[in-house]
């Protein structure tokens, strides 16, 4: 048996893909190259709508798998095809070596099937004494060197051409030069050898088409036309997910499938075939002499015993085997929650946006299946073992859910399995301890203020030159150490200058006569002096988030100094804000821990905290709160209340700007007025601004434009970063735990944001600050951090 | 889309693809562009054609000293110079090309030879497939019914996901789009 990989050994492998400059550069490239190819492949389509399409045409067929299975096979079987239906990778193997004997194959070649690795086929067939033959270039090259894809549909993206020349040269025993065009023939001439001579196809499927019993195939290179038409024996493997009604939903998926893969509208081929095709070949197949023929051509000794049924009868047709595999398919089809992971049409679109791939690659982000459907494919497919390390390995981004062919929730299952993993194979002590902190929040914010003392001797001021009043304030106090929660767990993520923990969070503050006659002059919170009796009372919650709470108060008091602005420019508005108590952390770093039990708790307890209160909105400073309250708790606590807490819940910037610049009839209360905020201090005026969108406000929220025309209304120059939805890298407690992939993403986000010339970086969410603010200080980068809040508030 | 909408986009997507779009009126004018592509000592195959066609591209081969092949092309394995066969029908929307190929020898046409000329009325061009899935569900539900749809000469971008065209199908895709 293999030997288990640990966390460590893992990490190693992690440190070394970082490493591989070649691997690196490719990668960033091709993330770069590759949302272009996908925007222009999608022009003038509907993807959303089309996407949905294919959601539901998937789902509907996993739901009616057994009907479609049965008219397949009927069809088939009349057809002339042998079906078989593998419950486990050991059954499909042993099956298609036995076609393999029955039909006296020894020589097969394949065309690229991930579910034939699913079930490491090659190695079953080699231990049988076969040859077997990889024929799609980037898989071929992969066999050669004894390693698995790096992607699904780029199986040898991690290599350069200097190691294919290398490895070409030792295959031919000729030196080959490192050119593309000449390796691709290379390639063509040896395995035009192999096609010829072999005695059995292997191909998988990308479609089974239920009702004409027919399976189609996706290609580009022309290799499973050959796989398909030369050797006298075809075995198709496919996964029983593989199953769709008819030829148009096939046509509807292969609308979306080379699109989002690679940026093609569509392959070079789409081979439809509906059992045994016609096969001309005799048993001593097709070896006669011929001009054309290279001179090495012999006859294959085992093709003299090789007489299958079709053609004692004098059958000209092949003899066609099609095995269905379900390898736990079934039981996850019979899941309510991960039924729809067999939507995947195994496009790879989730690993090619997903910034942990672009940093590590597929053999570090992947055990068979790579990017996020890989994640959580793996602990159905290949076991706890094999995913429990990896699973781990992702920030939350949510990029892969934008691009999903299938409209898979992808992050949100990648926690499931963690939490599954957990549950099944004990809870680190680290994430434990986390779970049981955060369900008593009076202990757990006890810690935390333990924690702003203790930390005292380590806190490192950060000099700023800057005399900008706004811009002092935020970056002072910066310290080499953080002890806030969760990372007050981890250790090794200093790689960025992190915050040190409040004297006075935020939550004491509020208490505070003094801390309210300061912000808000004369008026004490909620008594407005001069609103009008007519006036529309507006009442807010603020919901802070553990970080704004106990690192960045600050940040809550810009957002907050902004709110009352509003309400003392309006007269026609009476703004009435809320701070609940009873509020805790939002649970988003339990879940990301896989704690799934104190995330449901801790929702449960905000919940409550706000439902003591009228409130027409629940405002929060931070994206990945929001987004965590408004989808993740309604599905953890499952109640009208939670349902109606997460409707009520809005980010800072939404809210602002839908008060000030859309003025639309905000809840439902008709106010005739322009609301407006009157920019006074022109301090910041003439900055040049860049946006940093944060994962769970851009993707977990679709809010894109409203921060930006905020930044837009300071009269500042906005200058947009090329990758300004590509995450930062921080993912909470994934930067504590993968701190050299984390400090990558930073540093590309960094290079990005720099390249804009902008002054300052605005953003929403405290963790963003947090990573890169801490990354700007420790790179000494040449622009600033701020909130959108501190921008707002200092204008 | 109207027709002419239609023939123009087939054409352009088609170039997109690295395929070569020719026109003509009749299949003969069709053939005499195909041979035009021909270099002296040139290896045709040809299977399937029909009793109205077949004669005028055996004429054209006589006359230019081609070898043409009708049957039996498993002997060709090494390659071909050119295949010639009629496609069913055409994508506007991809600049695809559907060619029925049940027969053996018909398909190893489409995939052996170096170059790929495809024959395709102007009539049987579709915006869409799915302008074609009645036609195709029929096509498709045949025993032994083997139906390819082709855009563009074979190509892979899996080394350094460079663009290199002709891997193990042909390095070259005509199309003749024949008017009546
Ligand atoms: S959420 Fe982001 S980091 Fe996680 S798998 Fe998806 S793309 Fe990768
Ligand atoms: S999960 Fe979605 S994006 Fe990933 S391979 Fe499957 S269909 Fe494509």
């Amino acid at each position: 048996m293999e030997k288990l990989e640990t966390i460590k050994d893992y990490k190693n492998r992690i440190d070394n893909a970082l490493e591989n400059q070649f691997l690196r550069s490719a990668m960033d490239k091709f993330a770069v190259a590759y949302r272009e190819s996908r925007k222009n492949a999608f022009a003038g389509i509907d993807t959303d709508a089309l996407i949905a399409e294919v959601a539901e045409i998937k789902r509907n067929a996993i739901k009616n798998n057994d009907k479609l299975f049965e008219e397949f096979k009927s069809v088939a079987q009349k057809n002339g095809v042998h079906i078989h239906l593998a419950a486990t990778a050991k059954e499909a193997n042993e099956i298609i070596a036995k076609i393999a004997k029955d039909t006296a194959s020894q020589k097969i070649i394949k065309s690229k099937s991930m579910t034939a690795e699913e079930i490491h086929l090659n190695k079953w067939l080699e231990n049988e004494g076969l040859e077997v033959t990889e024929t799609d270039l980037g898989e071929w090259i992969v066999q050669l060197r004894h390693e698995g894809p790096s992607h699904m549909v780029m199986p040898a993206i991690h290599l350069s051409r200097f190691q294919v020349a290398e490895l070409f040269s030792g295959v031919t025993g000729k030196e080959q030069d490192a050119e593309i065009e000449r390796l691709v023939k290379v390639a063509r001439k040896e395995l035009r050898e192999k096609f010829v001579k072999a005695d059995m196809g292997i191909t998988g499927a990308n479609f089974v088409i239920a009702d004409t019993g027919t399976i189609g195939l996706v290609s580009n290179e022309g290799n499973a036309r050959l796989v398909t038409t030369l050797p006298k024996v075809h075995v198709v493997l496919a996964g029983i997910d593989k199953l769709v009604p008819t030829i148009k939903d096939a046509l509807t998926i292969a609308k979306v499938l080379p699109r989002n893969a690679t940026g093609q509208k569509l392959t070079s081929y789409v081979t439809w075939i509906t059992g045994p095709s016609e096969y001309l070949g005799d048993n001593n197949q097709n070896l006669d002499s011929s001009a054309k023929y290279p001179s090495n051509f012999t006859k294959s000794d085992s093709k003299n015993a090789a007489i299958s049924l079709n053609s004692e009868s004098g059958s000209n047709k092949r003899e066609m085997h099609i095995v269905l595999l379900d390898n736990g398919r079934l039981k996850i089809a019979s899941d309510p929650d991960f039924a729809q992971i067999l939507q995947c049409v195994r496009c790879g679109a989730c690993a090619n946006v997903c910034p942990v791939y672009r940093m590590v690659g597929g053999h570090t982000l992947g055990y068979i299946y790579i990017g996020a459907i890989g994640l959580i494919t793996t602990y159905f497919f290949h076991g706890a073992e094999n995913a429990k390390n990896l699973v781990q390995n992702c920030t939350n981004c949510g990029a892969c859910k934008a691009v999903c062919a299938a409209g898979i929730d992808l992050p949100r299952l990648i926690k499931e399995v963690h939490t599954k993993i957990q549950d099944e194979h004990g809870h680190p002590l680290k994430s434990l301890m986390l779970g049981r902190v955060l369900k008593d929040r009076k202990m757990f914010h006890a810690l935390l203020r333990i924690a702003s003392v203790a930390q005292k001797p380590f806190i490192t001021t950060q000099n700023t030159s800057d005399k900008d009043s706004s811009l002092k304030r935020v970056c002072a106090e910066e310290s080499f150490y953080l002890r806030h929660l969760p990372l007050i767990f981890f250790k090794e993520h200093n790689f960025r200058t992190l915050p040190a923990i409040t004297k006075v969070p935020f939550r004491d503050r509020w208490k505070s006569e003094k801390w309210q006659s300061e912000n808000f002059g004369s008026s004490k919170i909620n008594t407005k002096q001069d609103k009008k009796l007519n006036s529309k009372q507006i009442r807010i919650g603020i919901f802070s988030g553990c970080v704004q709470d106990f690192v960045y108060p600050e940040q809550l008091e810009a957002g907050i100094k902004v709110i009352n602005k509003i309400n003392l420019d309006n007269p026609d508005i009476d703004i009435k804000l809320e701070f609940p108590m009873g509020q805790s952390c939002c649970g988003l770093p339990a879940l990301m821990m896989g704690e799934k039990d104190a995330a449901a708790d801790v929702a449960v307890q905000n919940v409550n905290a706000f439902n003591e209160y009228e409130l027409d909105y629940i405002v929060t400073l931070c994206a990945s709160c929001a987004s965590h309250l408004k989808h993740a708790v309604p599905k953890l606590v499952k109640s009208n209340k939670a349902d109606e807490f997460a409707q009520k819940v809005i980010p800072f910037s939404q809210f602002i700007n839908r008060m000030l610049i859309q003025q639309p009839d905000i809840i439902d209360k008709k106010i005739d007025k322009k609301i407006e905020l009157k920019f006074n201090n022109k301090a910041n005026i003439n900055k040049k601004v860049t946006w940093h969108s944060p994962c769970h406000l851009c993707r977990g929220l679709g809010i894109k434009d409203d921060p930006k025309q905020l930044i837009k209304a300071t009269g500042n120059t906005f200058i947009p970063a090329k990758e300004e939805e590509t995450c930062c890298g921080f993912g909470g407690s994934f930067s504590a735990n993968f701190p050299a992939i984390s400090r990558e993403i930073l540093t590309r986000k960094l290079d990005d944001v720099e390249n804009t010339g902008a002054d300052l970086l605005v953003t929403e969410c405290p963790g963003c600050v947090m990573q890169l603010r801490g990354g700007a200080l420790n790179q000494n980068r040449k622009f600033k951090v701020v909130h959108l809040a501190e921008l707002l508030a200092d204008i | 889309m109207n027709p002419t909408n239609i023939i123009s986009e087939f054409k352009e997507k088609a170039s997109l693809v690295s395929a070569v779009i020719h026109e003509a009126d009749t299949i003969e004018d069709a053939f005499s562009i195909a041979l035009s592509l021909c270099k002296k000592n040139f290896i045709i195959a040809s299977p399937q054609l029909d009793n109205s066609a077949l004669p005028l591209l055996e004429k054209l081969c006589i006359e230019n000293g081609i070898t043409l092949l009708k049957d039996n092309l498993r002997k060709y394995t090494n390659g071909i110079d050119m295949g010639i066969t009629f496609a069913d029908f055409g994508i506007a929307e991809t600049g695809t090309i559907v060619v029925n190929s049940d027969s053996e020898d018909k398909r190893l046409s489409t995939m052996i030879s170096e170059i790929h000329v495809a024959l395709l009325y102007k009539s049987n061009i579709k915006a869409t497939a799915f302008d074609m899935a009645d036609e195709l569900s029929a096509l498709t539900s045949r025993a032994s019914s083997y139906t390819a749809f082709i855009t563009g000469p074979s190509r892979t971008a899996d080394i350094e996901r460079v663009l290199a065209i002709g891997v193990h199908g042909p390095l070259a895709l005509h199309v003749i789009i024949i008017a009546a």
